[in-house]
Order: C-alpha cells, then structure tokens, then sequence
C-alpha cells in the first residue's frame, strides 16, 4: 500500500519550528544555566529535539535529522549531567536551533541553503562531544537500513529455546514462527519434553522448544530479524545447512555500509546553489515565522466560555419563546414585564458572546516578546554593548493581525535602541552611568488603547544634530520647533542619522518605514527623549480592530458616532462660557481650561437645528495630543459599533475614521477624534 | 481489524502513524503522552499500543511498565518507537515489558509491515 507521507509534512514544519522556538527560548533564560535547578528545561530542549530528530527521516528530512543527531547527543549528555551546560554549549546549541531553522526553511520553500554554515556548525558541534573523555565518537549515526540484494538459495537451521518468561512482553513464539515462514517453506519440530505435569504447570510460562529448517532465499540477517525482539529471552542457534559456512552476514554488513554511503552524498541538499547571505536567512527566518497566518491557537478556556455563552443565548431564546406563545388577549403589563427582562438578558448574551468571539483573536504580546531576548543578546555582542532587557506585560492581549503586523516595526525599535540608544560600556562609564544599559520593553492596557514602550537609558536623542541632518536633507522644520516636533523629524521619510550605516539599523528601513507600519495598524507613535538619559518610545494602539463603543451624537439630521473611550465628559454650555479668541476660533471656558470649540455643523457643512449655544451639547474629547469641545446638537445613546472602514467602501474623509450601521439599518459615520481636535 | 492505541507527543508523527493504521483497515485511538495513554487504555483495552519513548508528563519506558501492571494489557504487544542510536533505551524497554520496538525513521510500509509481526 502507498502512503505519500507529504501530507503530513506540513504539520511536521509547524511542529518543529514550534519545537526550535521552544529550544531558543528555554536557552536564553539564563536560569537554564544554573546546573542545581536546570533539569526540567534541559528535558524540554532535549525532548524537541529528539522530536524533530525522529520524524525528520520519516517525512524526507533525512538530513535535518543527522544534523540534529548531534544535538542530541550533546543534551543527552547534559541531561544526564555527564557535562555541565556552559556559556559555550548554549551559545553553539542557539546557533544550532538556528541552522536547523534554515534547514526546515530551505526544505520547505525550495531555497538554496549555506551548506558551509551547517557544516562549521556540525564540526563545532562534533568537536564539542569529542572534546569529552572516553565515550562514543560523535561521528552522527548513518541510517544503515539493510537493502543487500537477496541471496540464492539457501537453508538454515534454527534451534530456538524461548525462556519460560516470554510470554511476559506480549511477544509469541506463533507469530515468530509466521514470520519465518514468509521467508520460506519451513519445516517445523516441536520439542516439549521440558512440558511439566498439568498439576505443576504454569499456564503464562512458555516450557516448548523447537528446532526449525528454513529453504528459501533469506539471509542471515532476515532470519534473526525474527527473533530480534526476542534476543534476550531465548537461547538460539542459527546455522547455515546447505554450503561450508559463509559468512552471510559479513557481506551485508558491507552492503549496507556502501548504502550509507550513497545516502550520506545526497544528503546536503542543493549543494551548490547560489548561497544566500546571512542577511537574507535572517529575513527567511523572521518570515517564516509570520508565515502561519492562516492558523490560531486558542486557549481551551476561551472555546469553554464560548459554549458557555451559546447555552445561555439557547436559555435566553427559550424564555423568549414562551413568552412569544401568550395568547394576544392574555398579554398583560407582567408578560411585557417578562419580554423587556428577557431582551434585557439577551442584550447581554450578545454582548458577552461578541466580546468571547472577538477575545479568540486575541493573543499575548509575548508572542512578539518572546524573539526580543535573542535579539537583544545577538545584537549587543556583535555591536560590543552591554544590555539589561526588562519585559513587562508579556501577557497582555492584542488582536493576532495586530500583533503580526508589530513584529517589524518593534524588532526595528529595539535595534535602534541598541545600536544607536545605548552607549558602548567605557562611554557609559564615563558619563555616569552603569556599565549595562538598561532597555526596557513594556506593553499595559491603558484606557481603550494597548500602549506598549520601547525606553533606553542610552544618549538620547540630539537636537542639534536632527537640526542639521534635517536642513541638509531639505526637509520641512517648523519655527521654533519643539522638542517633540524635533523628535517627529526622525520619521520623515528619507532621514537617518547614523553616523555610519551599521551593519545593524542600516538596512534601508527607517523610523518613517515604523511609523508607517503602525499608523497601518490605526497605530500612532510617540518619541520622547533627554539628553543623556536615554529615549522613551511609545506605541499605542486601539484594542481591537473591528467593535467600538462609542456615543451616538446629531448634528441636523445626520448621526455620528464618538469614540467613548475619548469622551471626557458632556456637558449643556452656558453663553458666558464660550469665547472667541482671535487667531483660535471658538473656545469654551472648562472650569478655567481654554478648550477649542468645534462645531460639528461648520465642520461638514451641515444645517444645525440649534440657534443658540445654550441650545446645544458639547461633548469634550481628549485624544493624545490635545484636547476639544465637540459641539453638536443632541446626545442620543451609548452603544458597541461594528466598524466599517469607509475608505474601501467610499473613500477617506477627513474627520472621519470609519462608518458604521445603525440598529434601524442607516450609516452613521465615526469622528476621528485626533484629527478634529487638530483642526484647531 | 485490530484496534490500537497509538501514543507519540508529535502531532505529525501520530497524525501518520494513526492515518496509515486506518488505511489499512485499523481502529486507531490517539495520547499525546504517557498519562493520556494509560487513561484511554484503561478505559477501552486495546490489542496493540505503539508508543514513543521520550514524552512530556510519562514517558514511553514508563507507560509500559504501568500497562503491563494491568491485567488486561498482560500480554498485549506494546512497540516502542526509538530512535538507531538508543541500544540502551531498547533493553530498558524490553525489561520494562516492551514486546518490541520499530526504529525511527520508519515510512508507513515499515509500520504496516512491523505490526504484522505481532497481530499474526
């Protein structure tokens, strides 16, 4: 029967690259080194690679499974405490998981692949077990699987005297016998003058003997492959009957080592293809790792809660129906009592069961986390720098596509906070300051919005030279510019102040290639910086992409919805509160703040059915940078929007971040806070 | 047709094994580690149990030596999956009651060929 094993190749890539993420980051915490309580994180290392190890030759990996052999062997090892983990050992494993990445990778899109790499790797890794007193070789173990060419004729005789235990491992002299006979015609003689007594007889005991004559064209090997599991539980005697005793197995022996051989020369795959730069394995590896869009993890909580809720919604439903059932005469004020509760309970099964569906999107930051400590570490040895990583809030939730599309623009952040941020340890000894610089990764909920800070206690950033650098570029400064403004100027497109282009941040993409990618994701970035105290980095983020909750609001006849989390407060203006301030418009006095006025109605040109400023509502938004006094003409209703993004429905509007479908099926339209309260 | 219990901690690997067993006719109940099997092979005996050796939670030497404790799996061929290099995990197999083993990497005719030793 023909079984094409690459339908599971798939599910094997998945699982092994999960296993080498695991490896990585169990090498990189540094607990992993401390011999006294390492145990449990060396079994896990151990155990992926065994893993990736054992099902490599099955799905055609033949030779990710050698090069991982290796691997193993020297965990084993370390697992059985027959030679400490050093800083050496861990640094050549975390290269190792990384050639076996490249490995997988170039397998499984067809890439060429740095042969030469691998083999240095493999060397140092051999070197490595060798180095140790006694024990085997680490030459990595060749398949040897026996395809010897089948032999003329021959006839065996076979003596086989089972142990009385036999029985014990489930294994049966029967089928023993049946599989010799499929090797020949065998001539069978049962000897069972060990049998006892019934009396004395145990019946799990095997007390039978049997010599056996075997004609047909098997060779020795085949005939003790027979018995292989049986070895050690019986006595066994095999002689060949039918030629002077040649020595069969001797021959296959060396057929099966010319076999290896031809395996092993094919076994590097694409071996002189184009070979890829390190650069360009590095950018393999990171897209591999986004590469499984297509699937979710979900946490089994999350998929209880969501059967929890639907037998709620079920509950719900049945409570509704028998109130539905209530004959049109017997429909009393207590029913409507009953339907209004019964809604009431079904308003917040949605609610809830939205809120379940949406959170199965949701996934930690760590997600994005975890890769940082390698990177961190890779980068500060190869640019000499000493760097301290603090992550907090690994376990806040963002919705997965945000969280894919983050990855880049926060793994450039974190370069540039080491390569440009941080200083070298004499300069940072020089200024004061401790030898390791301290980068600090941080994400929290922060009202509607996930915030998540990249801050380094580094240089800073330096005015004067972003003025330069700017002037020299001819790009476009505000007078006087603030600080903030100044810092802005980093993410104008074609800037870059490197000194010289490293090796590290000079890959052609800049903060304005970051910036972009978050303001993709509805994202905004923020920079704050001081001189010789390092650079604070922040994104924020809205918390999911699709639900809103926001205010109804009218102005005329038109419904806009206001982002709730950006309401401050509502409130009906008196006359004397309003002013007009030359050069700002409209402001409205807040308890002593001056906050521009916005009138919805002048904004997009639309009749207000309010005459007087009394008559209205100003409705006071906050968003990053500023704050503002929308006023309209009424406050209609709280409730969750599903939004619509106009753009690809319409097209973009000022002032306008989406568009939504009200409860009696007309659009309304959703204020972009920020840029309204820029308006002014 | 046999029905066997087969235990691996990789999805791929048991995802092959379970697949090739069914073509070839076989009911096939998947663990993905050591506790799991022992709690279906209590719950629902089976005539044959391929495991792995290294598994999170018990491993395969251990599996083994709790199944043969039971009554029903006595004398129930259990194969373990090694790997060519572990001659020492074979013998700990065997003493620990293990009928068998089949080496990785196997393709499913070795698969299908090895349980034929042991369900006649």
């Amino acid at each position: 029967m023909g079984i094409d094993v690459s339908q599971f190749v798939q599910a094997f890539l998945e699982e092994s690259f999960e296993g080498l993420d695991l490896m990585e980051s169990e090498l990189l915490d540094d607990e992993i080194l401390d011999s006294s309580c390492n145990g449990e994180r060396i079994n896990t290392i151990f155990r992926a690679a065994h893993s990736i190890k054992g099902s490599a030759g099955t799905f055609g990996f033949g030779f990710v499974g050698e090069f991982t052999h290796g691997v193993e062997t020297l965990l084993d090892r370390i697992r059985s405490g027959q030679r400490p983990l050093t800083e050496d050992a861990r640094a050549l494993l975390l290269e190792a998981v990384d050639r076996i990445r490249d490995m997988l990778i170039a397998a499984r899109d067809k890439s060429p692949l740095d042969n030469e790499a691998i083999e240095r790797t493999r060397k140092a890794i051999d070197a490595m077990l060798e180095s140790e007193p006694g024990d085997a070789p680490a030459a990595a173990a060749r398949e040897s699987r026996e395809k010897s060419a089948a032999p003329a004729e021959s006839r065996w005789r076979i003596r086989f005297s089972p142990h009385r235990s036999l029985f014990a491992t489930g294994n049966d002299p029967l089928r023993i016998l049946g599989f010799l006979r499929d090797l020949g015609t065998l001539a069978i003689e049962c000897d069972d003058s060990a049998l006892p007594k019934l009396a004395e007889l145990e019946p799990e005991s095997c007390y039978l003997r049997w010599t056996l004559e075997l004609e047909g064209p098997a060779t020795e090997a085949q005939v003790r492959e027979a018995f292989e599991w049986v070895e050690d539980q019986c006595d066994l005697e095999i002689t060949r009957i039918d030629a002077p005793a040649a020595d069969t197995s001797r021959d296959s022996e060396a057929a099966a080592d010319a076999s290896s051989l031809e395996g092993a020369a094919d076994e590097p795959a694409s071996t002189d293809a184009a070979r890829a730069g390190r650069a360009d394995q590095d950018r393999r590896r990171a897209a591999d790792r986004r590469n499984d869009a297509g699937s979710i993890r979900v946490a089994v909580e999350k998929i209880d809660q969501l059967v929890n809720l639907v037998g709620e919604l079920v509950i719900s439903q049945a409570m509704l129906e028998t109130i539905a059932r209530t004959d049109f005469e017997d429909f009393d004020a207590v029913h409507l009592e009953r339907l209004r509760q019964g809604l009431a309970q079904l308003e917040r099964n949605t609610r809830e069961l939205q809120e379940a569906v949406l959170g199965v999107r949701m996934i930690p930051i760590n997600f994005v986390f975890s890769r940082l400590p390698r990177l961190v570490r890779d980068l500060a040895s190869t640019l000499g720098k000493e760097v301290n990583l603090v992550l907090e809030g690994e376990d806040t939730e963002l919705d997965k596509g945000v969280i894919e599309k983050l990855a880049d623009p926060l793994t450039h952040m974190v370069r540039n906070a080491i390569d440009h941020g941080i200083e070298k340890p004499d300069a940072r000894v020089r200024a004061g300051k401790p030898r390791a610089g301290t980068l600090k990764i941080r994400a929290a909920h922060q009202g509607g919005n996930i915030v998540i800070e990249v801050s380094d206690d580094g240089a800073g950033l330096n005015r004067e030279r972003i003025l330069a650098k700017a002037a020299e570029r001819g790009l476009n400064v505000p007078e006087n510019p603030s600080d903030r403004e100044v810092w802005q100027l980093i993410c104008t497109p074609g800037f870059s102040t490197a000194e010289k282009i490293t090796d590290i941040s000079g890959r052609g993409v800049g903060m304005d290639v970051v910036r972009q990618n978050i303001e993709a994701i509805k994202g905004r970035l923020e920079i704050d910086s001081t001189p010789g105290h390092g650079t604070r980095m922040t994104i924020r983020l809205p918390l999911t992409l699709a639900i809103l909750d926001g205010m109804s609001v009218r102005v005329g006849d038109e419904i806009f919805i206001v982002p709730l989390t950006a309401i401050l407060e509502s409130l009906q203006p008196k006359a004397d509160q309003v002013y007009t301030i030359s050069g700002r418009g409209r402001v409205l006095n807040l308890r002593g703040d001056y906050v521009p006025l916005v009138s919805l109605s002048d904004v997009f040109h639309l009749p207000s059915s309010r005459e007087q400023i009394e008559d209205g509502i100003c409705v006071v938004v906050e968003s990053a940078e500023d704050r503002a006094a929308l006023f309209v003409d009424e406050l209609i209703a709280q409730h969750q929007v599903v939004i619509k993004s106009l753009e690809t429905n319409y097209r973009r509007v000022p002032g306008i971040s989406g568009a939504t479908i009200l409860g009696d099926g007309r659009v309304a339209l959703i204020l972009d806070v920020d840029m309204l309260t820029q308006m002014h | 047709m046999a029905k066997i219990l087969a235990v691996d901690d990789s999805a791929s690997l048991r995802q092959m094994v379970s697949f090739t067993l069914k073509e070839a006719g076989h009911e096939v109940v998947e663990a993905a580690d050591g506790v799991e099997a022992l709690e279906l092979a209590r719950s629902a005996p089976a005539d044959l149990v391929i495991s792995d050796v290294n598994m999170p939670r018990m491993d395969g030497i251990s599996l083994v030596r709790e199944l043969r404790g039971l009554p029903e799996y006595k004398f129930t061929p259990i194969l373990l999956l090694t790997t060519e290099t572990s001659d020492a995990k074979k013998q700990e197999g065997k003493a620990a009651g293990a009928t068998g083993w089949l080496v990785k990497p196997f393709d499913p005719e070795a698969l299908l060929t090895t349980i034929k030793r042991v369900l006649g």
